[in-house]
Order: C-alpha cells, then sequence, then structure tokens
C-alpha cells in the first residue's frame, strides 16, 4: 500500500483523525497539545497518529492535504484544519456544531 | 534579507493587507524541535485583508501558506495564522 493509501484509509476507517506530533497521552509539540486538549474537553474519540514515528506520514500527509504543517485534524474523510483553524472553530461554538452534524457525538457543548 | 522581511514583503505584495504583523516566536520555543539557533523557526502572522472576504478558515490559511511556501521549506518549522478580512 502506498503512504496516500495509508492515509485515505486511516481517515476512512476513523471517524475522526488528528495527525500530530507525539500522542494524545504525550504530546510533543505545542499546537498538536492544543488540539488533544480541545478534543478531549469535547468528549470526542479520536485517532491520534503520530509523524514523528514515520517519516513517510509526515510528509505524506502534508502532501495529502496540500497543508505544510502538522496538527492535522480530519472529521468524516474531510479535512477541518490545523490548530489555529481548530481553535477558532471551538471557540465560535463551530467545531461542536460540525462533529454533531457529521453525526460524531460531542460531549460538552459548552464553549471554552 | 531575513524570513520575517521576506514573508513581510510577500504578503505585502500578494494581499495589499489594511494590517500585517509578522511576528518571529522563535524564542518562545527555544530547544524544542525544528528551533535553530539562529532563530527565525517559529513565526505568527496577524494578516488583515479584503482578499479574505467570503473565505473559509482553510482557504485563507491556503491562501497565506502559498505566498510563504518558499519560506516554510527554507527553515519556517512553524506558522501560526490569523487571516480576517476587515470588519471581522
Amino acid at each position: 500500500m502506498s503512504i496516500q493509501d495509508t492515509i485515505s484509509n486511516e481517515i476512512a476507517t476513523n471517524d475522526v483523525v488528528l495527525f500530530m506530533k507525539g500522542t494524545p497521552q504525550f504530546p510533543m509539540c505545542g499546537f498538536s497539545g492544543q488540539v488533544v486538549q480541545i478534543l478531549d474537553y469535547l468528549g470526542v474519540p479520536y485517532k491520534g497518529i503520530n509523524v514523528l514515528e514515520n517519516d513517510q506520514i509526515r510528509q505524506g500527509i502534508k502532501d495529502f492535504s496540500n497543508w505544510p504543517t502538522i496538527p492535522q485534524l480530519y472529521v468524516k474523510g474531510e479535512f477541518v484544519g490545523g490548530c489555529d483553524i481548530v481553535r477558532e472553530m471551538f471557540q465560535a461554538g463551530e467545531l461542536q456544531t460540525h462533529l454533531t452534524e457529521k453525526g460524531v457525538p460531542v460531549k460538552a457543548a459548552a464553549k471554552a | 534579507m531575513t524570513m520575517k522581511e521576506s514573508m513581510t514583503r510577500k504578503l505585502e505584495t500578494a494581499l495589499s493587507p489594511v494590517a500585517l504583523e509578522v511576528i518571529d516566536e522563535s524564542h518562545l520555543h527555544a530547544g524544542h524541535a525544528g528551533w535553530r539557533e539562529s532563530g527565525e523557526t517559529h513565526f505568527r502572522i496577524h494578516v488583515v485583508a479584503d482578499a479574505f472576504a467570503g473565505k473559509s478558515r482553510v482557504e485563507r490559511h491556503r491562501m497565506v501558506n502559498a505566498i510563504v511556501a518558499e519560506e516554510l521549506k527554507a527553515g519556517v518549522h512553524a506558522l501560526a495564522i490569523a487571516a480576517r478580512a476587515p470588519g471581522e
């Protein structure tokens, strides 16, 4: 399987996927850590993929999304954005709406 | 020309922004991945331009990322972006 196929497969088989540096338990970058905090706050189940463990995925996801930086959040196979976009959406309540509309259960409805 | 100067110049040319700040935050990331002694690795861009009106967040970021693509390849490791249309 090519790396692009591997990425396609991950975002097709997991409702919420976060390509990040480090793991949800131990983020290795402040930007990745912010997205982890938001997803955890919302109680959203997600799969974290540590790009630091795989150079092919680290470059592959940048090419796949045409997006030069990590983290990158996917919901139901669609690219949502990086740290700034996720945070802005969360603060505006749009992330919660987006997830709910896509059929992903969200625990916390309150804003930060 | 520094990364900061070249990114500033390119953003001004491409977007004719009504407000633009390119902030080098590399010192805040000293010792982290991607950081170098010479600095100029971690930036924050605040930009307000008519060109963003009616565009989604992802579209706005893609515009900025494309304008500074060379700098991102040449050592700018992290870019925080706030892109607004006037009045937002």
